[in-house]
């Protein structure tokens, strides 16, 4: 690595091949320049990690060294329960040479200067931070050994160091100590990271280290936090599709128990009072009348989104698939289909805002600092660096909170009364306002050859808006991949040994607003491919294990997946018997690079589908913490067997419902199977994605189980009775 | 109106409308913040706490039933130097992820281990009602059957 001098002296090295500050999005300007046509981009996008996006050249940002030797790591990245402090912890202890136990992990506040750009979210906070966080390590401990030498004056390359106290033979100081003694720093070359196999902490199942906070009870989230003189928002509303206000009765309110002042803007009315009730009651005595311009049925929703209908885009092509499944007899085609979905994460969007003159302070759980920021900076008039974020532990993100414009409500509402507003949606306001999973609609069409391997295959999906439309990304970058690179994720055939296959986009404008649900289009459009990949085995006469293995090329990406197919075929010990009455299915599924392959067994319990085990082996490259990689499958796997059985947003009469939890049916203690084993293997020399790609094969896997349980073919999420 | 409510063993007089559920009592008045909000309709179980003893959904419990009963959240279910089972087995099973369900599991499963000191599978499917995102259940499945253990060893 080059060093270059900067303006104060320092000898400033990159960190990064490409810091990418100021590009700020998945598609760099690598990508951009290049004459490539939309489908080799779209191609290029499904596979392609995003680094990270912020500042990495100067560790002091990232590192505070306490007097008692203790280490403040301050994360960019938001801790929503995917582990990631944890794994953070240990790559920065194993390169800074401490115990583990003196690195706390906390939330960076924007105003310190160590923010990501872009987001939380995509699964690549570990991959992407893997390379720059244990140079940040490696260099803060070279600075500090590097100001032992100055003091003790004596060359740096006599000193050791271990958990943080240096020596040299025959006396001691801790960093604590030098740090104490230390005005300013000078960044040196980054030193050479340690060999993999010298890590004491990364590789180990190290306990989470959020993990007491959270058993304990500490006042950790966005909805905890407090400031002194509070006071509680809240909005109002619209609980209709496309609604805009028409009439607005304020009377009486103002009179009402608490209410300290009501709020009204050109684009939202609200109450500000002393406690959240009387906020809530004063919300609810605003007489408010909607007018939408239609009265929305979950049909209208059906039937807008179908394959043919909206604009298509090709985003993967080999050979002549269309040539030979339009003119070939004996053509199988099937169609799939799934439902809006909501996030329901347990902690409601929100956030406590104190707006004063000249700067605003906001603690909030969001997926997307940044942009909160230039936000509410925006609305209030403020400059950006005026403005403080302060994210807390997030109580679930699932890609909710890649937009929490909310936050901008509880700043206007904290400058009209002049003191700290806290403001949430209840519950019925999370469901109606959520920006849902969009439902989809899937055509797969296949033909065989003569010896039974699939000649051509196609997936046409159609689906509502995930990336587009989403704030997180400027609008060229969409509109240059020319498809919704959110909605087909996992949409493209992973089975490159198919001479002739393909997949089409086709999207379709909703009345109301989806995007990012975990792991976005990778669940339905695996359910769409994974089943048809058992129909097309089925009709081969062939082992569906064996067909897959058949039909996948033997690159780096093939062999990888056929590494974790073989595996978990062999751990489930998988059979297409029914015995004792349960039934398995198989399904396999590769998500920015990670491949997952899932078993599940099911049997019925009166009529109902119960999953009873699911073995499921994936290949996440190097696992930092194992034991954190395993709880993600566990989640993932539950979440997705609870989206494919139970879980659907329906629309009545213009209203999005249902707006609770149990009518809003989803996996419970008694739902969840009880075996999941999960494998782990290593078959890349980098951390890769985790916190998605598990939830690919689950929905597909059920459906394949019960179709050989019941005989009846699944083909509609979801699939909780078939 | 002026009520005394005791929480975890202290006794606190509040200037409160006696309607308000006892959850923003607890959180906004009290500052006890591992009690949360969830739903607000006695759907999620994220609010669950302690009435004698008894699991009750707090959000959905007016305060003045809570006067002259002894209630307890997650911050008052350890004792002084003495972590409690449910709590014990829920870091060695290693069960949260986001955490914020966590408290209402940990206080339904403690109230449940008072009623069923060693409950089966189709025990904990019928008593554990709340619900988690992050599909934590596998783990609590465990950290149910290992805090019963503990509990049973310690006594
Ligand atoms: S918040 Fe009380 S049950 Fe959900
Ligand atoms: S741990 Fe996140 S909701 Fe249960």
């Amino acid at each position: 690595m080059s060093d270059s001098k900067n303006k104060k002296g320092w000898s400033r090295r990159k960190f990064l091949v490409r810091s990418a500050v100021g590009t700020g999005v998945v598609l760099g300007t690598a990508y951009l320049t290049r004459p490539v046509q939309k489908r080799s981009l779209a191609q290029i996008a499904n596979t392609i990690e995003p680094p990270y996006q912020g500042f990495t050249n100067d560790p002091t940002i990232w590192f505070e060294i306490l007097a008692d030797n203790s280490v403040l790591l301050y994360s960019p990245k938001v801790e929503m329960g995917q582990g990631i402090f944890t794994s953070l912890a240990q790559m920065a202890a194993d390169e800074l040479e401490v115990d583990i136990k003196r690195i706390k992990v906390l939330h960076a506040p924007s105003a310190s200067g160590n923010m990501d750009f872009f987001s939380t979210g995509g699964s690549t906070s570990i991959s992407s931070l893997w390379v720059p966080l244990r140079e940040l390590g490696a260099t803060m401990r070279q600075m500090i050994m590097e100001e032992t030498a100055r003091i003790w004056n004596i060359p740096s390359d006599q000193l050791t160091v271990s958990d943080g106290i240096i020596s040299d033979g025959s006396r001691t100081i801790t960093y604590g100590e030098v740090v104490a003694q230390t005005t300013e720093w000078k960044i040196p070359k980054t030193p050479k990271l340690k060999d993999i196999s010298k890590y004491k902490y990364i590789g180990q199942p190290i306990p989470r280290v959020d993990l007491e906070d959270k058993v304990m009870g500490a006042p950790i989230f966005g909805m905890d936090a407090t400031m002194p003189d509070m006071v509680f928002g809240a909005v109002v509303r619209p609980d209709t599709i496309g609604a805009t206000l028409d009439h607005i009765d304020l009377g009486g309110v103002a009179d009402m128990p608490g209410v300290i002042q009501i709020v009204q803007e050109p684009d939202f009315v609200g109450v500000v009072a002393t406690s959240r009730m009387e906020a809530e009651l004063a919300k609810e005595a605003i007489k408010v009348t909607w007018k939408a311009e239609r009265n929305w049925q979950l049909s209208d929703i059906q039937e807008m989104v179908r394959v043919g209908k909206g604009t298509a885009v090709t985003v993967q092509k080999k050979g002549s698939p269309k040539r030979i499944l339009d003119n070939e007899d004996d053509v199988l085609q099937s169609e799939y289909t799934s439902p809006a979905g909501a996030h329901a994460q347990l902690e409601p969007n929100g956030a406590l805002a104190f707006v004063e003159e000249d700067r605003a302070t906001i603690y909030m759980s969001t997926q997307v600092v940044r942009l909160s920021r230039e936000e509410i900076a925006q609305r209030l008039g403020l400059k950006s660096k005026q403005v403080n974020i302060i994210p807390t532990f997030l109580g679930g993100g699932f890609g909710r909170r890649l937009y929490t414009p909310n936050a901008i409500q509880a700043a206007v509402l904290s400058k009209a009364v002049g003191k700290p507003v806290k403001c949430f949606f209840n519950r019925k306001e999370e469901f109606q306002n959520d920006l849902f999973r969009p439902p989809t609609h899937h055509i797969m069409r296949g033909k065989l050859d003569k010896q039974g391997n699939i000649l051509a295959i196609e997936h046409h999906l159609s689906s509502g808006d995930v990336t587009y439309g989403s704030p997180l990304l400027p609008k060229a970058i969409t509109s240059f991949v020319g498809s919704d690179a959110g909605a087909w994720r996992g949409g493209m055939i992973q089975y490159h040994g198919i001479p002739n296959h393909r997949a089409i986009s086709w999207h379709v404008k909703l009345p109301f607003a989806t995007n990012y649900w975990r792991s976005l289009g990778l669940l339905a459009n695996t359910f769409a491919i994974e089943s048809f990949m058992d129909e097309l085995a089925e009709k081969a006469g062939k082992d569906p294990v064996q067909f897959r293995l058949a039909h996948i090329q033997d690159d780096k990406a093939g062999k990888r997946l056929k590494a974790v197919i073989e595996r978990a075929a062999l751990e489930a010990n998988y059979s297409n018997e029914v015995m004792k009455g349960r039934a398995m299915g198989f399904a396999a599924s590769t998500d920015v690079n990670t491949p997952c392959a899932q078993v599940a067994e099911v049997s019925m319990e009166n009529g109902m589908i119960k999953v009873e085990k699911v073995t499921c082996v994936m290949d996440p490259g190097i696992s930092v913490n194992p034991d954190q990689i395993r709880a993600q499958c566990e989640g993932s796997i539950i979440m997705g067997l609870s989206a494919s059985l139970y879980e659907q947003m329906t629309v009545v009469d213009g209203q999005l419902q249902p707006t609770i939890y149990g009518p809003y049916r989803m996996a419970l203690m008694r739902d969840t199977p009880k075996e999941i084993n999960v494998v782990l293997l290593q078959n890349d020399d980098k951390p890769g994605a985790v916190g998605e790609p598990p939830l690919g094969p689950v929905g597909a896997a059920i459906a394949n189980a019960i179709y050989r349980l019941t005989g009846t073919r699944a083909r509609d999420m979801p699939i909780a009775m078939v | 109106m002026n009520i005394e409510l005791t929480v975890n063993g202290i006794s606190n007089q509040i200037d409160v409308n006696e309607n308000t559920p006892l959850l923003w009592v607890v959180r906004d008045m009290l500052n006890l913040k591992g009690t949360k909000f969830g739903c607000g309709k006695a759907a999620c179980g994220a609010c669950t706490l302690h009435i004698d003893g008894e699991a009750v959904r707090s959000c959905s419990y007016p305060v003045k039933n809570a006067i002259g009963k002894e209630v307890t959240t997650i911050e008052g279910l350890s004792s002084e130097g003495q972590i409690h089972p449910v709590q014990q087995a829920w870091i060695e099973e290693i069960v949260p992820q986001c955490g914020y369900c966590q408290p209402g599991f940990m206080m339904t499963t403690a109230a449940l281990l008072e009623k069923i000191p060693n409950p089966t599978d189709a025990d904990i499917d019928a008593n554990i009602t709340n619900v988690c995102r992050c599909g934590t259940y596998y783990r609590m499945r465990k950290a149910i059957h290992r805090a019963a253990l503990l509990k049973q060893q310690n006594t």
